[in-house]
């Protein structure tokens, strides 16, 4: 490409990416830092007062410090969820791509079912109940799990695709278990497409709304998206507490993002595409 | 989980896997049936049970304190739902409208962004941050920004004399308003399976077209286009899924309305549910399970199919 | 919507109104919960979420406990709504409800299987200074099983006192007033009714608002409705309140922005005068005292108008009620009962008016509105010192369709009719008849 039109297409993409990408994120941020008289005409527009502590003061503070609460909440659900799809998930993938058998159809349809397949909510409830578990975390993060297994597995399948048998078998004539070949050797080659299963999942069940509302109830039980539907129906005159909420909520998937932006696009080329 | 189950069958295990490391190189053992276990009890107690089981409770009538037997009532008041026949062909339309989109938009974007553009990091990554972020939190963002008076897409029209219409309040426009914000959100991840996959096309076969002397347009329809097929196909099915079970950003943005006129499958079970129709919402649960995989499945195969033709 | 959405409905606007007093009340330390003497007995209360009622209940638990020091009353919240619902019925079936909890009268009420799941208070003293029209709210045969929590409301029309006096309009007693007013306010250049449909349940008033009309003109009809013998479609008294939908669109008496504007910005318009009727529930006062302060008394309240003059009257919502479930034993059903004797007294009315603006009249004998409340209680107050007021349809029939809210948007901004709008509420209402297995559906 000329150098000119290198320019000149990049500036124009940048402008274009300005309007569309960037705005609704300023103006979630303007709106986050102004008084709640201006915050409620909901216009794009520059604060007059700029009250950011003010805001986050009182949005933290909300409900008897609720949302710390629902970080806190948010934060185990997360890390032990997407630690459960990323071991049991490669487990399974590991197994599922190696091994063929009569049974590898079928597991290969269940697999698939389950990114297909929308949850039966109400069921689910059922079992949940059945079993104890409604409206606890530990309940919440089972549902997650298995909600989450089959993208993980899929992601982890395709990419062991890539990795040579001879690498198991020169393990295996090492003389290493079925589970030192996995954890010690084939776990560790996985690293990239690791890294885009915590991030993917790590996303998804950190910004689910719909599962935490059905299967976790109860106040002290909130997670982070629950906070935001609820100050949602309660803060009709405080959009600035509603827009500093999401905010603070967007603060955790941009960290995410900022470490794992390169490795994200090299999992997906392993992944998805192959998938 | 892994560190309980291990200490057992592994051991059993292990002198097989010697004699049979052995006997033969294409040995099975390596890969032990027990590493399925713990995922699938996890996934068969809540996620196929309740798949099952929802084929019974959806000819019931379901309260919290009971069940009673119906038969097929629930279908034929599903059927019966004013806003379903509705929300039926919405599926269809957001589904077909977000997918294609973000096929055409990420492919674009996608060659856009693996081109030797300026700014290049930058551009990659504010296309695909807002796919990290909450849909609720988009969701409430969008509809101040697409409020037909206030709003700054309408304020940012005005000032080009332009009459915006009412986004979200415009029951003919409401649909397709949700569907550019869904757009909006997952462009970013088409746009990266995109570049995945342009990325991984051969430098060869570029410079095959080149020497027979392509332009830019034959370089798209005969490399770029045929090449990137896997990243079109995974993109048609995901954004499909995604769209026939959209639920988060409809409900978050418009609860189904005006009226019903934003309803679709997903937003109508949730109503029942919300109703307390348990039995009434499960019969929707396993249409849309019908739905989805009426439409899933043959598709899949028919672009894998197209896959290895090529 | 019946109380279910009177929930969300608290939810939403109750809530705007307390929040910065919530927030203010609810100071660093209440993160850890503060652990209570071991010689006491700790009562748990659980109430829904809405800032109103919890700071409602924050404070009758205070006062209580000044009075009875040996009794620590710890408030628990639920969500509102139909989660909240769902909390309620599960928690009553596993037996784990709190001590004593706040939760719809009427026929949700009957809902949650009050002889199996609730214990009578029907002997106690308190229950004998109830007012006469509570009472049926929380009785299933001879047994009574609540006191109230909070105060009673009106649905009708909010009404800006400075736009009528300044058009020298007088407060309509029949609808054909109504829309005469309405069609001399549009000339002044203000909006005549207010619609807000962005905040959905607020489409619904003047249909539900009409109730009082439809009850003063047939007597059973909820009784007939529950029997499945009368329909919205095809009944002509219950079928007006669609009718009125229609008729304010096809005049085009709403404000322009209908479609998108919420609840907030409705109160905003009336308070300021932009516009002048608003078909509303008396709860929103806490919201336009955090909106609008200043203009809190240039606003008022009357019912919604039927064709009859002569029977013009209110259609009334009557608050929650405090119930105590079987598994509430021993010393904690003693100090429970100290608790609800407590909340049915002048002294308990007094408390909860400390913390929440009353949106109508006490139901407990004995209780008076303090002399300060805003002119939309005080005009609501009056409907029930003259008798002129009927609970509304969900108090009396648990039959009720839950798309009500979207049937009357569609109905309001003109995609469908007013007859086909009552007809699809009478589908919508036949799915919850069957559901709840009434005879006759």
């Amino acid at each position: 490409m000329k150098n000119a039109t290198r320019t000149w297409l990049g500036v124009l993409s940048v402008a274009v990416s300005l309007v569309v990408f960037v705005i609704p994120f300023a103006f979630i941020v303007l709106t986050a830092v102004k008084d709640p008289q201006q915050a409620s005409r909901l216009d794009f527009s520059w604060p007059h007062r700029f009250q950011l502590v003010d805001n986050l003061v009182q949005v933290v503070q909300a409900r008897d410090y609720i949302l710390v609460i629902a970080f806190i909440n948010s934060v185990i659900l997360t890390v032990a969820s997407v630690a459960a799809m990323v071991v049991l998930g490669a487990m399974v993938a590991f197994v599922l791509q190696r091994r063929v058998t009569r049974w590898t159809g079928l597991i290969n349809f269940l697999v698939l079912s389950g990114l297909i397949i929308p949850p039966a909510v109400v069921p689910t409830i059922w079992v949940l109940q059945k079993a104890g578990l409604f409206g606890t975390l530990p309940g919440l993060i089972l549902v997650e799990i298995a909600f989450g297994l089959s993208f993980s597995i899929l992601l982890f399948r395709a990419f062991i695709a890539t990795i040579p048998r001879e690498l198991d078998e020169a393990a295996v004539i090492d003389g290493a278990s079925p589970l030192r070949l996995f954890f010690q050797v084939v776990f560790p080659v996985l690293r990239s497409v690791i890294v885009t299963v915590i991030v993917v999942q790590s996303v998804a069940v950190f910004n689910d709304f719909t599962n935490p509302l059905y299967f976790l109830p109860g106040e002290q039980n909130a997670t982070v998206q629950l906070t935001l539907f609820t100050f949602q129906s309660q803060y009709t005159t405080s959009y600035n507490l509603l827009f500093m909420d999401i905010l603070l909520i967007t603060v955790p998937p941009l960290v995410m993002f900022l470490f794992f932006n390169r490795q994200i696009v090299a999992g997906m080329t392993a992944g998805a595409v192959k998938g | 989980m892994t560190t309980v189950v291990p200490t057992g069958p592994p051991a059993a295990e292990q002198p097989k896997l010697a004699t049979r490391t052995r006997r033969s190189a294409q040995t099975h053992s390596p890969y032990p049936t027990w590493f399925y276990l713990p995922a699938a009890v996890i996934y068969g107690t809540l996620f196929l049970v309740p798949t099952f089981a929802s084929f019974y409770f959806s000819l019931t009538r379901w309260t919290v304190f009971r069940s009673t037997f119906i038969g097929l009532d629930n279908f034929t008041e599903f059927f019966q739902e004013p806003a379903l026949v509705k929300g039926f062909v919405n599926t269809f339309l957001y589904a077909v409208a977000t997918s294609g989109l973000k096929v055409v938009l990420g492919l674009l974007l996608g060659i856009l962004l693996t081109s030797q553009i300026r700014a290049r990091g930058y551009l990659r990554s504010v296309v695909f941050f807002p796919v990290l972020v909450s849909t609720v939190g988009v969701g409430i963002t969008f509809t101040a920004l697409m409020d037909p008076s206030t709003g700054a897409i309408n304020s940012a029209l005005s000032a080009v004399g332009i009459n915006g219409p009412g986004w979200l309040t415009d029951p003919s426009l409401a649909l397709f308003s949700v569907a550019l914000v869904d757009v909006w959100k997952g462009v970013g991840l088409a746009t990266v399976i995109y570049i995945a996959g342009i990325v991984s096309i051969p430098q060869d076969y570029y410079e095959a077209a080149r020497i027979d002397g392509a332009g830019p347009w034959q370089l798209f329809r005969n490399v770029i286009l045929p090449l990137s097929w896997p990243a079109t196909s995974t993109v048609i099915v995901l954004s499909l899924i995604g769209g026939l079970r959209s639920f988060d950003l409809i409900w978050a943005m418009t609860r189904g309305g005006p009226g019903f006129s934003s309803d679709v499958v997903a937003s109508v079970i949730y109503k029942q549910y919300q109703a307390g129709f348990y039995g009434l919402s499960t019969a929707g649960n396993v249409i849309l399970f019908l739905v989805v995989t009426a439409i899933i499945v043959p598709l899949s195969r028919f672009l894998a199919l197209k896959e290895v033709e090529r | 919507m019946r109380s279910r959405t009177l929930a969300k409905r608290r939810a939403a606007l109750a809530a705007a109104a307390v929040l910065p007093l919530l927030l203010s009340a609810c100071s660093a330390g209440s993160l850890g919960s503060s652990s209570g003497d071991g010689s006491a007995t700790t009562i748990k209360l659980l109430v829904d979420n809405a800032p109103d009622n919890l700071q409602a209940a924050k404070q009758l638990a205070k006062d209580f406990q000044a009075e009875n020091p040996k009794i620590r009353v710890s408030v628990e919240t639920r969500p509102g709504g139909t989660d909240g619902d769902n909390l309620i019925k599960t928690r009553l079936q596993t037996g784990s409800m709190a001590d004593v909890f706040s939760y719809n009268t009427g026929s949700l009420f009957q809902q949650i299987d009050p002889t199996k799941n609730l214990a009578p208070i029907t002997r106690d003293p308190y229950v004998k200074r109830l007012d006469k029209s509570f009472l049926p709210q929380v009785t299933v045969g001879d047994q009574t099983y609540g006191v109230p929590f909070g105060s009673a409301l009106g649905g009708g029309v909010l009404y800006n006192k400075k736009v009528y006096a300044k058009l020298g309009l007088t407060v309509p007693k029949t609808w054909a007033q109504f829309i005469a007013n309405s069609k001399k306010i549009k000339a002044a250049g203000i909006a005549p009714v207010i619609q807000t449909y962005q905040d959905t349940w607020t489409s619904q008033l003047l249909v539900l608002g009409d109730f009082h009309n439809v009850a003063a003109a047939e007597p059973d009809f909820a009784e007939k409705f529950t029997a499945n013998k009368a329909k919205f479609a095809t009944d002509a008294n219950a079928a007006k309140g669609f009718a009125y939908l229609e008729q304010i669109h096809d005049l085009k008496l709403q404000n322009p922005d209908y479609a998108s504007a919420t609840l907030v910005k409705g109160l905003q318009m009336l308070a300021t005068g932009r516009g002048a009727q608003y078909p509303m529930l008396s709860t929103v006062i806490g919201a336009i005292k955090t909106s609008n302060p200043d203009q809190l008394d240039d606003i008022g309240f009357f019912a919604l108008p039927g064709d009859d003059a002569a029977a013009n009257g209110l259609t009334a919502w009557f608050p929650n009620a405090f119930y105590v479930p079987k598994s509430t034993t021993g010393d904690k059903l003693t100090a429970v009962r100290k608790f609800l004797a407590f909340t049915a007294s002048p002294t308990g009315c007094t408390s909860q008016a400390k913390a929440s603006t009353p949106t109508g009249p006490y139901l407990v004998e004995g209780c008076t509105l303090p002399s300060d409340v805003p002119a939309i209680t005080k005009d609501v107050a009056a409907y029930f010192t003259h008798d002129a007021q009927s609970p509304a349809l969900e108090f009396l029939s648990p039959v009720k369709g839950p798309s009500l809210e979207q049937i009357c948007v569609q109905v309001g901004s003109g995609i469908t009719g007013a007859k086909s709008g009552a007809a699809l509420y009478d589908k919508d209402v036949r799915k919850q008849a069957q559901q709840l297995g009434l005879p006759g559906w």
